[in-house]
């Protein structure tokens, strides 16, 4: 969490600074507990295998839950998003030993009327983007 | 397996309400990582103007992806679950879901389709409280991936 940042200072093209978020098998097997998504693909590697995926995947559910805590904790406000979106465009392949590290990093990309900003973020795995068309929109103080 | 196209515009909804707990919120933002009081502490969550503790921008995925399971287990949509990724995901929020909410979802079909051998199945879900109030509309695109498209979603 940082201290909120205010509509009268962000510009278009304002950039928000990387930050990194590692990913295990210990949190998809938390998040499929939480989220109630008990798909085999993001907990046992042999049933990722057969269906042709090279290994388990992180939900997409949890990448996008990164990146929506990327944009809050810019914000300083967790109930200041009013729409989000994202398409997932490549898996988040998590490996048994070491897992995966995702790097998001956001830009504003349009000043809205009522103090909102529209935030396009870009999620990388791998150097791979992970998300592609992700946006959101959240208002300011 | 043969998708269905016809389901497009179907509708299902659950009379039985999901009712928001804070523990619940709680496990939901330590399975994402997030620390934020606000999810955990209701005075801090009061500091920013909510009555409860909030839930995580994602959180609404708990109760959409239920709804919509019942149609996409339906057999007679013919939906191959067990290669089915998820493809967009969208979530327009009127406020933040909060503990204490009781919810609902409505689910509508919006799209059944086959492009390049990839079924694709697509929703909207309305979340509302048992009094009415929008509370958030979710999108969501899921593909179950043709044998040989391995990696990359179309």
């Amino acid at each position: 969490m940082t201290a909120g940042v205010k509509y009268d200072d962000v510009e278009v093209g304002t950039e928000i600074p990387a930050r990194t978020y590692p990913v295990d098998r210990a949190n998809l097997v938390m998040y499929a507990g939480a989220s109630g998504d008990f798909n085999p693909i993001h907990w046992r590697e042999s049933f990722a295998k057969s269906v042709g995926l090279p290994d388990v995947i992180a939900h997409g559910m949890f990448t996008m839950a990164q990146g929506g805590r990327f944009v809050t904790d810019w914000v300083g406000d967790p109930g200041a998003v009013v729409d989000y979106g994202v398409r997932f465009s490549s898996p988040v392949v998590v490996p048994d030993e070491g897992g995966a590290t995702l790097e998001i990093s956001g830009t504003v990309e349009d000043k809205l009327d009522d103090n909102k900003v529209v935030v396009a973020l870009t999620a990388r795995c791998n150097g791979q983007k992970v998300l592609t068309r992700a946006k959101a929109v959240v208002r300011l103080a | 397996m043969t998708l269905d196209r016809t389901f497009v515009g179907r509708v299902y909804r659950d009379e039985r309400y999901y009712e928001v707990g804070r523990e619940k919120i709680r496990e939901f933002a330590e399975a994402v990582g997030d620390p934020h009081p606000a999810f955990t502490d209701p005075a801090a969550a009061q500091a920013l103007g909510r009555p409860d503790v909030i839930a995580p921008p994602t959180f609404p995925i708990v109760l959409s992806m239920r709804a919509e399971s019942a149609a996409v287990l339906d057999p007679r949509l013919g939906f191959d679950f067990s290669r089915v990724v998820h493809r967009e995901q969208r979530f327009a929020y009127a406020r933040p879901v909060r503990a204490g909410d009781r919810l609902t979802v409505t689910v509508t079909i919006t799209r059944a389709d086959t492009v390049g051998g990839n079924d694709l199945v697509e929703f909207d879900s309305e979340i509302r409280t048992t009094g009415g109030e929008l509370v958030c509309t979710t999108t969501t695109s899921l593909v179950s991936r043709a044998p040989g498209d391995e990696t990359e979603t179309p």
